[in-house]
């Protein structure tokens, strides 16, 4: 039965089997493939000498042209670095004010900040750098440490809040209803003082007793951070409880929550992740945000 | 020839199964075995720390919810990777990960140095609906987890089936699995200074969800992600990358070097 023989129609042979009157012929590769077949051989024969390739039991071939992909990408990131070291050296150098009189520096914050504050920090303080709750309003001119400068902006960066860099910012506010140190009424009382440094319209004939029991509260547990007048401290990164900026909301709920539960945000350092030239850029870039004061 | 022998080869059905399989071991053989006999291929770090009961229950829940089909966990030796997310992946950080969770798809960022960049009360918020803190997201809520208490009683067994596969837990983290993966979840706790014993003083104690009283599976994924990329400062050395080793304050990069060699 199997019988080769020559196709009429192409003059090729057949394989000489038949399936239900079907045969089939026996040709050769095509030209065309079989040289692509032939080319894609010799290249991956000369890839083998040239690239990283064989494996040898405890070690492997190394390849005649010496190639690391490891090398390659530090190569690569020492190139980048050689690029830009035209502004970062300038900017590593130069202290905030000439940075900040310097337009062309500044071109490159305007730059190259926007990038580095959507990698890092917009995740939390948003990408428009407005913040929510929790997360400080990086475009107001109110600010819980510090000055608003760019150095104190670069510092916060550096050391971060409640973080376990050795020199960290800490700020914590007791939960003074949880852990028992205020009354859940005596909470209300303060809150309902706090509320009204910032709502004068709060203070009406009927709440002035509870404002005034509120005033005395307030003296004995809470002016040791906030101060006597309840302005806070930019030193110690306690807030101003008079203006009209609330990290974790100004309404009376939201008053009496915080001095029951505490409060102690925690923004992480950026001393490991970023370079000093960074942080440097994001803090003008930060600071050219917002004002200086509220 | 050759024509001659491939006749012959596809009329024996043995012969034809027998060059099949040879030929399809081939990617194996030379992509695979190498790894177990090449020493070089992990790189021999002295720093490479072991993931808490805690951390591994949060790597187990990772798996558990897929994040792996959305996020890698590995910087590819590509500069601007390197730029983006830090110092490549080596394979060491990967050392005790069984199995790997490279990944190969990143609808979401690469995680591999996740860890400390955000703090824990965002990866809570994050995590409970990522709307939240990320208007523009489109990574689905796991508000869930927060409900869902953390079976602790059979981390033991976890920890044993790790160490049958090569990661080096001792006979007294297995026995106290349970107890160090509520401890490291319940700062000033008496397990949470024992945990420090064992796992060393990097290991982060904290409330990671912000409830102190329980420990649910959210306390160990925000466990989890807060230690990536924080087990070892290997890839933090010899690199023209700029960012320092997570604790160079602390640590002589010169001496963890000489404890590489």
């Amino acid at each position: 039965m199997s019988k080769t023989e020559v196709d009429p129609a192409t003059g090729e042979q057949t394989t000489g089997h038949e399936w239900n009157g079907i045969k089939e012929l026996d040709n050769p590769v095509p030209r065309g493939v079989l040289i692509f077949v032939v080319v894609t051989h010799v290249f991956a024969i000369l890839w083998w000498f040239l690239m990283p390739a064989f494996p040898l039991g405890w070690t492997y071939t190394r390849g005649l042209l010496g190639i690391d992909q490891r090398a390659t990408v530090e190569q690569a990131i020492s190139a980048n670095q050689a690029e830009r070291a035209s502004w970062t050296s300038a900017i590593e150098t130069s202290s905030f004010d000439q940075i900040q009189a310097d337009e062309s520096l500044m071109a490159v914050v305007k730059d190259t900040g926007p990038q580095l504050f959507g990698d890092n920090c917009g995740a939390c303080h948003g990408f428009d750098a407005s913040g929510r709750s929790n997360y400080p309003d990086l475009t107001d001119g109110d600010w819980l440490w510090g000055d608003g400068s760019a150095e104190a902006v670069a510092e916060t960066m550096r050391v971060g809040i409640n973080t376990s860099h050795p020199e960290s910012r800490f700020a914590q506010m007791p939960a003074f209803g949880r852990d028992g140190m205020l009354a859940s009424a005596d909470v209300r009382t303060v809150a309902r003082y706090v509320y009204s440094l910032s709502h004068p319209e709060f203070s009406t004939e009927e709440n002035l007793e509870s404002i005034a029991q509120g005033e005395s509260l307030f003296a004995e547990n809470c002016s040791g951070c906030h101060g006597a007048a309840a302005l806070g401290d930019a030193e110690t990164g306690t807030p101003n409880l008079t203006d009209a900026y609330w990290l974790y909301g100004g309404e009376l709920d939201q008053i009496i929550e915080s001095v029951h539960g505490g409060r102690a945000g925690h923004m992480p350092t950026w001393d490991e992740r970023l370079t000093p030239v960074e942080r440097k850029v994001l803090a003008l870039y930060v600071h050219s945000l917002g004002g200086t004061t509220p | 020839m050759p024509e001659f022998f491939h006749r012959k080869i596809e009329r024996t059905a043995i012969g034809f199964v027998v060059a099949i399989i040879a030929a399809a071991s081939v990617g194996g053989i030379v992509e695979i075995a190498p790894l177990f006999t090449i020493d070089e291929t992990v790189e021999n770090v002295a720093d490479m720390r072991l993931y808490t009961p805690l951390e591994l229950a949060g790597r187990n829940v990772y798996i558990q919810e897929g994040c792996y089909a959305c996020h890698s966990q590995m910087i590819r030796t590509l500069a601007d990777e390197v730029d983006r997310y830090g110092p490549f992946s080596l394979a060491v950080e990967s050392q005790y990960d069984h199995p790997m969770l490279w990944g190969s798809k990143r609808t979401g960022p690469d995680l591999a140095r996740i860890g400390g960049k955000y703090s824990d009360v965002w990866h809570a918020a994050h995590l409970n609906n990522p709307r939240d803190v990320v208007p523009q997201s489109n990574m689905p809520a796991y508000s869930w987890l927060a409900r869902t208490p953390l079976e602790v009683d059979n981390l033991g067994h976890h920890l044993a089936a790790q160490r049958a596969v090569g990661v080096p837990y001792t006979d007294e983290m297995i026995a106290n699995a349970a107890r160090d993966a509520l401890g490291q979840a319940t700062p000033d706790s008496d397990a949470a200074f024992s945990i420090l014993d064992r796992y060393g003083e990097e290991t982060q104690v904290s409330a990671f969800d912000g409830v102190a009283t329980s420990v649910t599976q959210l306390d160990a994924l925000i466990a989890y992600l807060q230690v990536l990329g924080q087990m070892t400062d290997a890839a933090y050395l010899d690199t023209a990358a700029s960012e320092l080793p997570p604790d160079a304050e602390d640590r002589d990069v010169t001496q963890a070097e000489e404890e590489r060699n």
